[in-house]
């Protein structure tokens, strides 16, 4: 969710409307959740929660095979997958473009703990074009303070620029 | 100025601003983001509140009770099973007159367990004598608080107030909200004056009884400030779009209605889905539109009739349903149109949770505009 | 009369409410007969006997509602009921 609320933060923070929210249930860390979030021009009515998304982040590889984590994605849509081995068995939509980013390690080199919000942001902006990187170090840094902001802002500058160079 | 929150955030901001003295809430979900904000901001000394930790809903409500009697200004929040715990305080509250504003983070009441939004915890208590306002979005969520204040401490009203936000729909959304400043809420909300209060120098009961002498006319005085508070509503709501440009002045809002052949009605977040399913259907040479009701109760049967002349269909959405006799809403929006000759079905939708997407909101007008209606939709038939 | 805002109103009201009204019979206490023991203010379930400056006992009657556990309770058998005449 955190992961979701950033994002959509750092649209916002970029000049559009924005909705964020998680798949409603038990609020436990760490517990397999879905989060949702819409971008518009215009206000967002819609309080559904999305089947067809054009955008796809995966944060935990280990879900992969258990859960259709692709399931419903529209022909041109984009996923960004956290996992080391590029090569997964994927099951990836036909139309669909994938990028992997091994956002745990770089998670752990710049923050220090294996939390990737931050740096699946970064690959987030990057492969989609929705978030210019302005805007989404401003939305890190009124998020976090001091040396985490910086450790943030690095971590998902690093998956910026290792995407950018694939897009 | 447009900010990025969470809308449990956006009511416990606002809250604040309004300046409560006496908060007593016991946490339950999805109300627990709210109450753990305001306890944080009284912690911090943001807030020039006391904030009483009771070990249930009943005394949470209780001690809002005999705070308000005591003349504070007082703030509680709950949803489901705790609003049914507070069943009883309930009534007291409305009979004693005391004007306190509840957040309701709407759920579902168990059994079976649900922690999932419908309306049927509020809606459960529509005979208590408490104002009920719904809020389609986190803006208007945070914005009815304000409102609901100043009704409910108008002296011609007297009465308390649930302003009703859908559970996790609402309440754990992030979404952009306008929040007015401390100085713009103290100018539009002003300090708390009580019509009466408990004094150890002159002292007073509450709820005192009534023999049967005199029982009714209480009860018929609460119901006058009912009505009442329908035009207390109009005037708060008519100055707030004054100051902030956000129009709040009429209890029911219609969409699209003016060349409408068929009409949905509906309360809460589930408007929004259904507006932009009306434009999908409006792109396809469907007549439809929305009425959206804003205050549930007082109930504005005479609004809900002249927003509808016209209208040969109406489909009422009910996130509740009064068990034995349909949807609740759909009950008193018939009543409302009796005589009309608009054919009025009801269609009890997204109970515990269940998703509502656009697809059934167009999925009910064609049920509707076929003539079938009064029943459950989106029922998964495999389970039964 | 207007009703007042929330039932409210200013406490002891139950005072007004004279309840000894509808006996049949009222206890009559004799003072010579008494030791003082207390007993029949302790178990008056009105709580409408009160003691007197002479340390004796007696009822009053705007509340008594005739029941006699004081006669009961008396050890010096010094009460007596009698029937309410009007
Ligand atoms: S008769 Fe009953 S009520 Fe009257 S004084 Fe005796 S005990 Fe009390
Ligand atoms: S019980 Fe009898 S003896 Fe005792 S105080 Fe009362 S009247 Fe006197």
């Amino acid at each position: 969710m955190t992961a979701a609320e950033l994002i959509a933060f750092a649209a916002f923070e970029g000049g559009v409307y924005a909705q964020a929210f998680p798949a409603f249930g038990v609020e436990r860390r760490g517990a397999p959740v879905q989060a949702f979030v819409r971008f518009s021009d215009e206000k967002i009515r819609l309080r559904s929660q999305i089947y067809e998304p054009d955008y796809i982040i995966v944060q935990d590889p280990t879900l992969i095979g258990d859960v259709d984590v692709f399931m419903g994605m529209k022909e041109g849509g984009i996923a960004i997958v956290n996992t080391e081995k590029p090569d997964f068995d994927s099951r990836v939509p036909e139309g669909a473009r994938v990028y992997t980013i091994d956002a745990t390690t770089i998670a752990l080199e710049e923050l220090g703990v294996p939390i990737t919000n931050t740096t699946l942001m970064g690959a987030f902006a990057a492969a989609t074009g929705e978030i210019k990187l302005e805007p989404l170090e401003h939305a890190l840094r009124s998020r976090f303070s001091g040396s985490m902001a910086d450790k943030n802002v690095k971590a998902a500058g690093r998956a910026y620029n290792q995407i950018g160079g694939a897009v | 100025m447009l900010e990025f929150m969470e809308g449990s955030h956006a009511v416990a901001e606002i809250v604040k601003r309004c300046r409560p003295q006496v908060i007593a809430a016991y946490p339950i979900t999805p109300q627990t983001h709210i109450v753990e904000d305001l306890a944080q901001m009284v912690a911090n000394c943001e807030i020039d509140a006391e904030y009483i930790t009771v070990e249930s809903e009943f005394s949470a409500l209780s001690a809002c009770l005999g705070a308000s009697a005591a003349g504070s200004r007082v703030y509680s929040a709950t949803t489901s099973q705790g609003l049914a715990l507070m069943f009883e305080v309930c009534f007291n509250a409305a009979g004693m007159r005391q004007p306190i504003v509840m957040t309701i983070a709407n759920r579902s009441l168990g059994a079976p367990l649900s922690i999932w939004n419908d309306q049927q915890d509020s809606i459960s208590l529509r005979d208590s004598g408490w104002l009920q306002f719904y809020a389609e979005d986190n803006q208007e969520a945070a914005d009815l608080h304000m409102i609901a204040y100043k009704v409910c401490e108008d002296h011609d009203v007297l009465l308390p107030a649930f302003v009703c936000f859908d559970g996790f729909i609402l309440t754990h959304t992030y979404e952009p909200v306008t929040l007015p400043t401390q100085e713009e809420v103290d100018a539009y909300l002003p300090a708390f004056t009580p019509y009466q209060r408990l004094d150890a120098a002159n002292p007073l009961s509450l709820g005192m009884y009534a023999t049967p002498e005199y029982y009714m006319e209480f009860r018929y005085e609460v119901d006058r400030a009912m009505e009442r508070a329908k035009q207390a509503f109009i005037k708060a709501g008519r100055e707030f779009g004054e100051q902030f440009g956000r129009d709040y002045s009429a209890l029911v809002e219609g969409y699209r209605l003016e060349d409408a052949d068929t009409a949905l009605v509906a309360m809460g977040s589930i408007c929004g889905t259904a507006k932009d399913a009306i434009d999908e259907m409006r792109e396809h040479g469907r007549k439809v539109g929305l009425l959206k009701i804003r205050t549930y109760r007082p109930f504005p049967a005479q609004e809900i009739a002249n927003a509808l002349k016209g209208v040969s269909t109406v489909a009422v959405l009910d996130k509740n349903i009064s068990l034995g006799n349909g949807g609740a809403v759909g009950i008193e929006v018939k009543s409302a149109l009796y005589g009309s000759g608009a054919a009025v079905y009801d269609y009890i939708i997204a109970l515990g949770g269940r998703d509502v997407r656009k697809k059934d909101i167009a999925a009910v007008v064609d049920l509707a505009e076929k003539g079938k209606g009064d029943m459950f939709y989106g029922l998964r038939t495999e389970v039964l | 009369m207007a009703l007042r805002a929330g039932c409210a109103a200013a406490p002891g009201r139950a005072l007004e409410n004279k309840t000894g009204a509808w006996r049949v019979f009222k206890p009559v206490f004799e003072p010579e007969k008494c030791t003082k023991c207390g007993m029949c203010a302790l178990v008056c379930p009105e709580g409408c006997v009160r003691e007197t400056e002479e340390g004796t006992f007696e009822p009053d009657l705007d509340y008594c509602k005739g029941c006699g556990i004081c006669v009961e309770i008396c050890p010096k058998k010094g009460i007596r009921m009698e029937k309410e005449e009007k």
